[in-house]
């Protein structure tokens, strides 16, 4: 048995498993714990977690990938930056599938746009290097996660003296939506399984006031079954003991005070805005646009385009699911008019989406 | 959205490619016969057994660990056609280059192509080789097809499977999509993980004494397992499931899959197989197959459960249950 294989030992994720139906056994109404990373989502879906859990605790996916949150806006703007002839636009796999207002990267790509896979952004600033005629656009979308290498992409470009590299920034931060879900007085959640990556940059700590404000229980997990399950443990123990405070599961690679190297550069790269997020609105503080002596690298301003006509898509409950509300089975085009191959709502494009996990496992 | 344009997706061999088979080539291609859902189209000309098939290879980048382009253009169709029991006999070759491909270039694939055709004990009898202008092509296109002789009585088809049948694979899975990919431009992942690519009719020649045992043969090429057995459960009409900890992953491709966040089920393979077997041959039938070189790894992966819906789930390796579905579009590397 290798390292990781420990984390996926059959009896240990059974005899955690058995524990919290023994501790839930008598509770008449189920507990409610959300997970808000889309990596969260994905493991408890590929690893069938929920069917070992007992009736009397219950799932739910809540804001955490970064590609569904982004708004048909930003991704109108992408798509007008792709229509331009010098432009080379750059992105992770997930964002071309996701549907804009009228069309999609992948779609403008079957048209003639140049639209580049890169698997990091460097990659895309070697693309600016080699090709000064063009302007060469990143798609900067995720969580403080993916922001600390994108911020590093602005600070190489600047030091290669590139003028041709450009970041289109969405970057969203985690603790806010968290904050707006917990005063949501229709949504009941008893606890957050919180992201494990982003609280790898941002720390434990900045969970705290959900604890306080909201007496919320929250346990900063990390990815592997037994981690989820221990992760739910520690809830379900704080929920029945009437707590609320910030246990750090995830403690192999998780600290209280976080990456502080990390922080810094996303303070001197990014500067805090009210973004937008697709299906929740805009939410102060909870996004991170290019600060203005980066202003250079900013596409949103250095590359003038005239953006379509934002449209949103009816019938879509991708805003319903993202603040856990409804399920994706719940969706009346969920499987029918929505599938991954043709997606309406973004939830169902990302491999990390909740309706794409539930499309592909959980049917 | 815009759904009148072909997109990369429709090639990918999942859920977006079977669409377009169904919705628009067979529907307009009717009135000749068509492979359908089989690797290769049975054809009986003047009382003698024949599969037909073809495929093109369009793979970017051209060479990769462990192979290229050519050899896989000739295991390709020999694979096709052995999945239908078939002999092997001739092949075409289709050439598409774009003009400025380099001549020395095309002297290693072709050099690959002859040693897989000699490796695989079939002859290259036709071909043809057309040059676009640059930037109308991506280098070279290859298209390769494939007659066999068709020398048992067996049933072997998609539509074959049934209640009780083990499902083996004759090695890892994974390899040759995670080879292709850790040579792409940008990603240059050492992984140390060659491609599979490698002609099966050998395998398939060791496992035809099984006789009306042997139920279905298929191999997980674009799509992966997951996808080929979806394709199988909906043919057989029947429940697949799996058994996760008993897939055979080398670590490397459990690795870089775990990084890109891809899933090894969903990732091609080029020397695989998937053999569907009546209970009782199975374990005779893994044991043809680990007597093979290219079927050390075999392992029993899961075994056909019920009669419904051509549904395909999978015990997870702790336990728990899920749902396996196609392929859908492209497999994109996750974002975070």
């Amino acid at each position: 048995m290798n390292y990781s294989d420990s984390f996926r030992d059959k009896e240990l994720v059974q005899g955690l498993a058995r524990r919290i139906a023994e501790l839930t056994k008598d509770l008449s109404k189920p507990l409610v714990f959300m997970e808000v990373c889309g990596t969260h989502t994905m493991a408890i879906y590929q690893f069938g977690l929920r069917s070992l859990l007992p009736p009397q605790v219950k799932l739910i996916s809540g804001p955490g990938c970064p590609v569904c949150v982004t708004p048909n806006s930003y991704l109108d703007r992408a798509i007008a930056l792709c229509r331009l002839p010098d432009v080379i636009i750059t992105s992770f796999g997930d964002m071309l599938r996701v549907p804009g207002s009228s069309s999609s990267l992948m779609e403008e790509r079957a048209k003639g746009a140049d639209i580049r896979v890169v698997y990091s952004p460097l990659d895309a600033v070697q693309l600016a290097a080699k090709n000064p005629s063009k302007r060469v656009v990143f798609l900067g979308v995720g969580f403080e996660t993916t922001a600390p290498t994108i911020a590093g992409s602005i600070l190489a470009a600047k030091a290669q003296g590139l003028t041709n590299y450009f970041v289109l920034a969405s970057h969203k931060t985690m603790p806010q939506p968290m904050a707006i879900l917990s005063a949501d007085p229709d949504l009941q959640v008893d606890g957050y399984i919180c992201p494990a990556h982003v609280s790898a940059i941002i720390g434990a700590d900045a969970y705290r006031f959900l604890c306080e404000e909201y007496k919320v229980p929250c346990v900063v997990t990390g990815f592997e079954p037994t981690d989820v399950l221990q992760g739910v443990e520690l809830l379900v123990r704080q929920a029945l003991a009437g707590e609320s405070k910030v246990e750090i599961q995830y403690s192999r690679v998780v600290r209280w005070e976080g990456n502080a190297k990390a922080q810094a550069m996303l303070a001197d790269v990014f500067t805090p805005f009210d973004a937008p997020w697709r299906g929740i609105g805009v939410l102060p503080g909870s996004g991170l646009r290019i600060a203005d002596k980066y202003a250079e690298f900013d596409a949103e301003l250095a590359i003038p385009v005239q953006v379509e006509e934002l449209k949103e898509h009816k019938g879509c409950l991708c805003g319903e699911i993202l603040k856990g509300k409804v399920s994706p089975f719940d969706c009346p085009l969920f499987g029918g008019k929505c599938t991954p191959e043709s997606p309406v709502g973004a939830c169902m494009v990302s491999s990390e989406g909740t309706c794409a996990a539930a499309f592909k496992y959980g049917r | 959205m815009n759904n009148d344009l072909i997109l990369l997706g429709h090639g990918s061999g999942g859920r977006l490619s079977h669409q377009l088979l169904e919705e628009l080539i067979i529907p307009q291609l009717s009135s000749v016969p068509v492979a359908g859902q089989n690797d290769a189209a049975l054809l009986n000309i003047g009382g003698v057994k024949l599969a037909f098939s073809t495929d093109s290879y369009v793979v970017d980048p051209i060479f990769f660990p462990g192979g290229n382009i050519g050899d896989l253009a000739i295991n390709g169709t020999v694979n096709d056609l052995a999945m239908m029991g078939a002999r092997p006999l001739c092949l075409s070759v289709g050439f598409i280059l774009e003009e400025g491909f380099s001549k020395e270039e095309l002297a290693r694939i072709l050099a690959s192509m002859r040693e897989a055709a000699e490796t695989a004990g079939v002859a290259i009898v036709t071909g043809d080789t057309k040059v676009v202008p640059k930037g109308k092509g991506d280098r070279i296109f290859i298209n390769t097809s494939g007659i066999g002789a068709v020398e048992h009585n067996l049933q072997i088809d998609g539509a074959s499977a049934q209640v009780g049948d083990k499902i083996i694979v004759n090695g890892c899975i994974g390899d040759h999509g995670i080879a292709v990919l850790s040579a792409r431009e940008g990603l240059e992942i050492d992984s140390g993980i060659r491609t599979d690519s490698a002609a099966l009719n050998g395998v398939v020649a060791s496992l035809l004494p099984l006789g009306s045992a042997l139920h279905v043969l298929r191999d997980p090429t674009r799509g992966g397992v997951a996808t080929t057995l979806k394709e199988i459960a909906l043919q057989s009409g029947v429940t697949i499931t799996l058994d996760e900890k008993s897939l055979p992953i080398n670590p490397g491709v459990k690795g870089v899959c775990s990084i890109l966040g891809l899933d090894p089920l969903y990732v091609a393979n080029e020397g695989k197989l998937l053999a569907i077997v009546a209970p009782e041959q199975a374990e005779e039938a893994l044991a043809v197959m680990r007597r093979h070189p290219l079927g050390k790894d075999a392992a029993v992966i899961g075994e056909v459960t019920g009669t419904s819906s051509g549904k395909v789930q999978m015990e997870t390796l702790v336990g728990g249950v899920r749902g396996v579905e196609m392929l859908a579009g492209e497999q994109l590397p996750r974002i975070c």
